[in-house]
């Protein structure tokens, strides 16, 4: 029998970034006990490295903005393949959720009349994006830390989740160890709420940190929940490439919003080249143009470096492929140039990105307000995740709920920058409250019955194998990772086809195999050989589910691009891509008809054409 | 072809009962930073070895430690920048109790942090629910948000790391935590009393380390604590302004008391 220490509350949230947070500060709100559980220490989520923003239809620097145009921008940035009933909560909602933080604490840049100020940001009509520099996630989740600390959840950090645990159909509890000394742990809990990020750690090249495993994502699957849209991984199109150390880290939109503009060697600027017919209305045709919009002239269209991340991304592909590329295989991005635009353009730069400037300072030697940066795709988000209920976000287990990253259906084909965190907000809300109303509706599930003992036993038994496989022929973990990042990159990336995906699937096996085999020295103390082996199984679990969902979506379309489908095709318009466990155990993908959605959505997607 | 060239790092490998340096050797490319080093390590030589990390951007602050004595965040600090012929020297910070490796228990700055009275704004003022600042009037405040939680500043800072009064004094971490919330144009708090007795401000003596080690250049202490120490002495001890609050006080006291 395995030992363990018990926690028990009425709502367990796994993750603590910002859907997390918000979702504990909602559900305590509501009056039950809140336990929270995070892989790192709290303030360190990878939410603390968004840049950019956060959208929302404030209409405060643009009062023809509003939630309609918010919700048509988004569903046309997600191809129409979103739920349409979260794109619509979101768009009414965020709003609300971006004054609320101000309410708690948050410091946003201002206008000169003193309300919160918005910046462009890519496939938002008007700007939108309520910023701090370009360090609003860092702003956000303090502010919801700091919030969140007052109000008595128990947090209990560097934890990680082995298994979701169910009695019958319904959630009865997780069970993890901790990091520090690798004891196992028991959380019993009403209900959970998933808020654990993204899967970004499955490609080779990435903006995210070590802890995003799509562990959620695979708890969720395992336990007989449903994944869609799983296809739909985000490339964003500027990451740094040079030195290689710093290869994939995040070079926010932001730069393109204060009117940074892209390149090749040839000093042409590429993306006036190549703009699709649903954006043409909204782009400006002439450089000039562009830049008036970046200076606020509401007569003036958005320059081609605002379209979407998915188009921006595929057009850097193409003029590096095409030998247009930078000496270390990127672009280059510069916003420098604005000097012969503006006076002061240097102390503008410094102050609008105060962290850009430092990160290529300090690791790229470049000065940014002299020079331009050099840029390329990384691997940065992913639309699919959990399906949830658009209004509860509980998924099809009953008790299990998701928001942020880990759940799906907002994003729909590919995802507006600064739309993140606000899902975040709006979708963490709700899983906390409705989470609470579950679990004030219910009881504690059961755990103690002999079966389910029994799992606890071998996920335990599992968990500690690789101690017991060490010296006998065993694997690396981390070359385990390091060879699942090069297939996921090279062959489930961002130009897809179906025989190199198939290939993929048939390493993925393989990888199993060597996941199973894997051995560790040392002992259960701190041990990041032993983490490691144990988050390849989310790893793999995500990575299979993409690679199938992405063969299984046979045309382009957003954020997926098959080169062997190289349009869009009207049989998949409507569909989404659901993955879900078999009886069997094997993973089985399928297609299911989009929601219909209804005549007054219909009418605003129509109008803001 | 980048140049590849090899470098030794002694790293402190240990728990709370003992430990010591070990060397490792290892590749250095161009570009990379410590916890690049560390990271290669890992996956080749000491798979064990502990050490936290999250972003690897210089953004959470989870990295920190003592690279050559001095505290650091190991994203951040470029090998190109160290003197690789000699060994580099990298373990745990010091202000804090040792876990394992380079991993120290920071539990004691969360609970520091939850003792400190939260933002409490003034009514809004606008009907619909929100408050109007200038950018001029937040500038001060945005450079203390800007703190990523690194705890280097508490670690260099000598009243906790070498006369260990973390039961006396918060640090500069939360010194100008407390700072961010009282030069807050929307708070209403007041938080000079615990600033002066249980928070223990009067133990800084600006020797401006943390200032110093602050990856994200904070003027910790100019901007944030001096500023407090000035409202601390403004309360308790400038004698006009002590009479003045006296006088106010009897004044305010006469109605409800008449003589």
């Amino acid at each position: 029998m395995a030992e363990y220490e018990t926690f028990t509350n009425d709502v367990l949230v796994i993750g603590s970034g910002g859907a997390g947070l918000r979702a504990a500060i909602e559900a305590s709100a509501a009056g039950v006990s809140v336990g929270m559980v995070c892989k790192c220490l709290l303030g360190k989520a990878h939410t603390v490295m968004a840049e950019g923003g956060i959208a929302a239809a404030l209409a405060n620097v643009d009062e023809r903005d509003n939630w309609k145009v918010h919700f048509a921008d988004t569903m046309r940035g997600g191809q129409y393949v979103n739920q349409w009933r979260m794109a619509e909560l979101h768009a009414k909602e965020a709003p609300d959720r971006v004054r609320e933080l101000e309410a708690w604490g948050a410091v946003f840049d201002r206008t000169n009349d003193g309300r919160i100020l918005q910046r462009n940001f890519g496939g938002h009509k008007y700007p939108r994006l309520a910023h701090v520099g370009d360090r609003t996630g860092l702003e956000m989740i303090r502010t919801l830390q700091d919030h969140g600390v007052h109000r008595g959840i128990d947090v209990h950090m560097e934890i990680c989740i082995l298994t979701l645990l169910k009695d019958g159909n319904r959630i009865a509890g997780a069970f993890g160890y901790d990091r520090e000394r690798g004891r196992f742990k028991l959380f019993r809990a009403k209900a959970i709420v998933l808020a654990t990020g993204g899967i970004g750690k499955a490609y080779k090249i990435t903006s995210n940190s070590w802890d995003c495993t799509g562990d959620g994502h695979a708890l969720a699957y395992h336990v007989g929940a449903e994944l869609i849209d799983m296809e739909f991984v985000q490339f964003h199109p500027t990451g740094m490439v040079w030195p290689p150390s710093v290869s994939g880290m995040l070079v926010t939109e932001g730069v393109r919003g204060e009117g940074g503009i892209l390149t090749n060697k040839e000093g042409n600027r590429f993306m006036f080249d190549e703009i699709p017919e649903s954006y043409r209305a909204q782009t400006a045709d002439n450089e000039e143009e562009g830049w008036r919009y970046c200076l606020g002239d509401k007569n003036a269209r958005r320059p081609p470096e605002l379209l979407t991340r998915d188009h921006v991304a595929r057009c850097i592909v193409r003029e590096i492929k095409e030998g247009r590329g930078t000496p270390h295989g990127g672009v280059y991005l510069d916003i420098s140039w604005i000097k012969e635009r503006i006076p002061n353009a240097e102390e503008h730069i410094k102050r609008k990105l105060p962290s850009m400037y430092h990160q290529f300072k300090a690791l790229g030697d470049v000065d940014i307000t002299r020079e331009p940066m050099e840029v390329g795709p990384t691997t940065h988000y992913i639309m699919g995740g959990v399906h949830v209920d658009p209004d509860t976000e509980m998924s099809r287990v009953p008790g299990l709920f998701a928001a942020g990253e880990c759940a799906a259906g907002i994003n729909g084909a590919n995802r507006l920058g600064g739309n993140s965190l606000s899902d975040l907000l709006v979708f963490g809300k709700r899983a906390g409250e409705f989470a609470a109303r579950f679990a004030r509706d219910n009881s504690l599930g059961k755990i103690d019955s002999p079966s389910r003992a029994g799992t606890i036993d071998i996920v335990a038994r599992e968990a500690l194998a690789p101690f017991e496989s060490h010296g006998r022929g065993s694997e690396n973990p981390y070359a385990v990772q390091r060879d699942l990042q090069e297939v996921m990159q090279h062959n489930v990336g961002i130009v897809r086809n179906e025989h190199e995906m198939l290939s993929a699937l048939q390493e993925l096996q393989k990888f199993w195999e060597r996941a199973n085999h894997v051995g560790v020295i040392g002992n259960r103390d701190f041990n990041p050989g032993w983490h490691t082996a144990l988050d390849l199984r989310s790893l793999l679990t995500v990575s299979e589910a993409i690679t199938r969902a992405a063969i299984e979506r046979k045309e382009s379309r957003g954020a997926q691009f098959r080169e062997d489908c190289p349009k869009k095709d009207e049989r998949f318009a409507k569909v989404n891509t659901i993955i879900v466990k078999a009886d069997d155990g094997s993973m089985r993908v399928r297609l299911e008809p989009l929601p219909e959605m209804p005549d007054y959505l219909k009418r605003v997607v129509e109008e803001m054409k | 072809m980048t140049e590849t060239k090899r470098a030794t790092f002694k790293i402190w490998r240990g728990d709370v009962n003992s430990g010591k340096f070990r060397d490792y050797t290892t590749e250095v490319a161009e570009g990379m930073v410590v916890l690049d080093a560390i990271h290669d390590i890992q996956r080749t030589q000491a798979p064990d070895l502990a050490c936290r990390w999250n972003c690897k951007a210089g953004k959470c602050g989870s990295c920190s430690a003592e690279v050559n004595g001095m505290p650091k965040l190991m994203c951040m600090t470029r090998l190109s920048d160290l003197p690789i012929e000699k060994p580099v020297r990298v373990e745990p910070m010091k202000a804090f109790p040792i876990i394992k490796d380079l991993i120290t228990d920071v539990s004691w700055n969360f609970r520091v942090k939850k003792k400190i009275k939260p933002f409490k704004p003034r009514p809004p003022d606008a009907p619909d629910g929100t408050w109007r600042m200038q950018q001029h009037d937040i500038d001060r405040i945005e450079e203390f948000r800007k703190c990523i939680e690194c705890f280097l500043c508490q670690d260099v800072c000598h009243v906790l790391r070498d006369h260990q009064m973390h039961d006396k004094f918060i640090g500069p971490r939360f010194l100008i935590h407390v700072a961010a919330l009282e030069m807050h144009p929307l708070d209403t708090e007041d938080r000079i009393d615990e600033l002066r007795n249980a928070q223990g401000i009067g133990y800084c003596n600006i020797t401006k380390c943390c200032t110093k080690v602050c990856p994200e250049n904070i003027e910790i202490t100019d901007n944030g604590i001096i500023p407090l120490k000035e409202r601390v002495v403004d309360k308790f001890y400038d004698p006009f302004g002590w009479f003045w609050r006296w006088l106010k006080r009897r004044q305010d006291r006469q109605p409800t008391n008449p003589v």
